[in-house]
């Protein structure tokens, strides 16, 4: 089975279950005087699940070429990702999740300098003395243009202080 | 109209305005410049900044601005180092690359620039016809016809994303849709698909996804196969920025054709500056003669002015059915549209009435920013084209930063970084199976007025007769299903011609 087909599944499965919210669930929610209205919260929703099963049904069995039949020098071929630096790829993403929980408790001085002092080095700079600097006058210039210019509180310091 | 005109003047020329301008070319330029980031990424991020000025002339200005020139300063990256920061610019690549090659980088930049310039500032003289006309006729619309209007749109977009793209690309439009009926709506008071987790009670901000539709993916490209930011030759000598007389009588023609056809494709909806600019080269190849026609892709002054033309037109083109019919056309424009909702403007056919300060505003801003890419940015591209220098192990954490920056001070809520994490990586893999991102996003933001629209209407009618008793409303709708089905039967037509079927007569 090739990726598109398997992402037009996945489409599939969350129309049914889309569907059954909107068909079942949220009709059995409706109040009593909402019967009679023309036109209530899970209207276009119904509509919406009935057309994505339609074009989900029709991009799984479809035939002819599909875009794996012509992958071009722009895109990446995800049959073989190996040949890629899927490793940088995915610690990158790690960190980006670590600086999403920690950005409130550790503050949005040290999550930011951590976040770009850690990504440039999963990218294989070693250059520290040029590294650190660079991370933490980032750090404070984009909180003063964030806070100050733009007037949006951004916490800037961890829990303790 | 002239009243409106002389308003939209006095904005446009105030100082706080012309700031904006001069601030949001640079700003884009600068940005547009970097592989990884095109125009939709810098607007998304410019967003915030946009509301914190609250005037929404001025907002609508800046982001203009940086709309001509992300475009502007994707040109720049194509020619000088061969990598297109978006995809709009690609053609400019297969002519500007070769010119700066044989040491004519400066000549490449500045017809880049005069093309560009004439190009944005025909289409803008050809907006201020259209779009009144346009806002006129849209005013007798009701509901029941932008309900229709609205599916025309999103069916066009799917219907150019290619053949054996068409299905794929309406499915992203329904999971678009899908999306936008997440959370609480100003309708109904109750939240719907919440799966009873508060943090999504006021829906997905498009910011959000815009940032992990376009952004992240690109980003995590950049990552994954590092010859795409591959900088190196950059910063090199850039002199002599003039052309000769018979160079300029030779794009003369190009240029003034490629700015009426680039607008005119930049004016349908799905069809923005990339497909503008492949077919303006395309065109500009067959009907060039002999030797001309040889050139092509080594070097021709036409074939590079073709698609900077035609791009920057198309740019301008796209404004019209955002500015009268509040219908995005492309992903940039329908960013520019969620923009606009959240500084408290509608747009749509009562723009020009209600707000013609706004609107007029606009389109004299685009005249002014034509002339700030072409005076100030030109001499400055020896200095910008230094950025092109930032080593890529600096690069992709600042983008990735800016792209949760973009996303988290919108909402002030962490759990946002995390969606967008989350969104990205989906994104990412649905864009290695080769599903195009741009009509999911505009599904997303159109979804919200598709469903009133339905609403009113078919509160007016009591169901859905009004499908079939207005005829403008049929009539969309039925050519909303010929555009849909049209690439697959040209497909079979052709297909059965390849096989030696006779044509018919």
């Amino acid at each position: 089975m090739t990726l598109d087909r398997a992402i037009a599944g996945i489409f599939l499965l969350v129309c049914l279950i889309y569907g059954y919210t909107a068909f079942v669930t949220m009709e059995a929610g409706l109040l009593p005087f909402e019967m009679n209205m023309t036109f209530l919260p899970n209207t276009m929703p119904k509509w919406l699940s009935v057309l994505g099963i339609i074009i989900g049904l029709v991009v799984v069995f479809q035939t002819g070429p599909s875009a794996q039949a012509e992958i071009d020098d722009s895109e990446i071929d995800y049959r073989n990702l190996r040949q890629y630096k899927l490793g940088q790829a995915i610690f990158l993403l790690a960190l980006m999740v670590a600086y999403a929980l920690l950005l409130r408790p550790i503050g949005f001085i040290a999550a930011t300098t951590l976040f770009i002092a850690g990504g440039s080095m999963i990218l294989g700079e070693r250059n520290y003395k040029l590294l650190l600097p660079i991370a933490i006058f980032t750090a404070f210039f984009i909180w003063y243009l964030v806070q100050e210019l733009l007037g949006i509180f951004l916490k800037p310091w961890p829990w303790f202080l | 109209m002239i009243e409106g005109i002389l308003q939209g003047l006095e904005a446009a020329l105030s100082l706080q305005n012309l700031i904006m301008v001069v601030a949001g070319c640079l700003l884009g330029t600068f940005i547009g410049m970097l592989p990884g980031l095109g125009p939709m990424s810098i607007i998304a991020i410019m967003i915030p900044v946009a509301i914190k000025i609250g005037d929404p002339s001025a907002a609508l200005i800046l982001l203009a601005g940086v709309y001509y020139g992300a475009i502007f300063g994707g040109s720049t990256s194509s020619i000088l180092i061969n990598a297109p920061g978006i995809a709009g610019t690609v053609a400019t690549s297969f002519d500007g690359y070769p010119l700066a090659r044989q040491g004519k980088a400066g000549k490449a930049l500045t017809i880049a620039a005069i093309a560009s310039f004439t190009g944005g500032t025909v289409g803008a003289i050809l907006l201020m016809g259209f779009a009144p006309a346009l806002a006129t006729v849209a005013l007798l619309f009701h509901s029941a016809e932008y309900f229709a209007l609205m599916i025309v749109g999103l069916s066009a977009i799917a219907a150019f994303a290619g053949s054996g793209n068409v299905a794929k690309a309406l499915m992203m439009t329904v999971l678009g849709l899908m999306l936008a009926t997440m959370g609480e709506s100003a309708q109904f008071n109750a939240p719907r698909f919440t799966m009873g987790i508060s943090d999504l009670q006021s829906g997905i901000s498009f910011i959000t996804l815009a940032m992990a539709l376009f952004a992240l993916p690109e980003a995590l490209y950049l990552v994954l196969d590092p010859k795409r930011s591959n900088t190196g030759g950059a910063g090199g000598e850039i002199k002599d920025l003039r052309i000769t007389k018979s160079e300029a009588k030779q794009i003369a023609p190009v240029i003034t054709r490629q700015s009426i056809q680039g607008f005119l494709i930049g004016v349908m909806p799905g069809a923005g500056a990339t497909i503008a600019s492949f077919l303006g080269y395309a065109v500009e190849r067959n009907i060039a003669k002999g030797e001309e026609q040889e050139e092509f892709g080594k070097g021709s002054v036409k074939g590079l002015a073709a698609p900077e033309t035609a791009n920057n037109a198309a740019c301008t083109g796209s404004f019209v059915p955002l500015l009268t019919l509040g219908i995005p056309g492309s992903g940039t424009t329908a960013i520019l549209l969620g923009a606009l909702i959240a500084l408290n403007v509608t747009p749509g056919p009562r723009l020009m009435v209600d707000n013609p300060t706004i609107f007029w505003a606009v389109i004299i801003s685009m005249y002014i920013g034509n002339v700030v890419l072409l005076i100030l940015n030109l001499p400055l591209i020896p200095y910008i084209a230094k950025l092109l220098l930032v080593p890529r192990n600096y690069l992709i954490p600042f983008i990735l930063f800016f792209t949760m920056m973009g996303s988290y001070i919108g909402q002030n809520n962490a759990t946002e970084l995390l969606l967008l994490t989350g969104m990205g990586i989906a994104a990412t893999i649905m864009r290695f199976a080769g599903f195009p991102l741009a009509p999911m996003l505009i599904g997303f933001i159109l979804g919200q007025m598709l469903e009133d629209n339905f609403a009113r209407a078919m509160n007016l009618t009591d169901g859905v007769s009004f499908m079939w008793e207005r005829p403008m409303t049929t009539a969309l709708l039925v050519l909303a299903i010929v555009l849909i089905f049209l690439p697959s039967i040209r497909e079979q037509l052709a297909k059965l011609r390849r096989q030696g079927v006779a044509e018919g007569d």
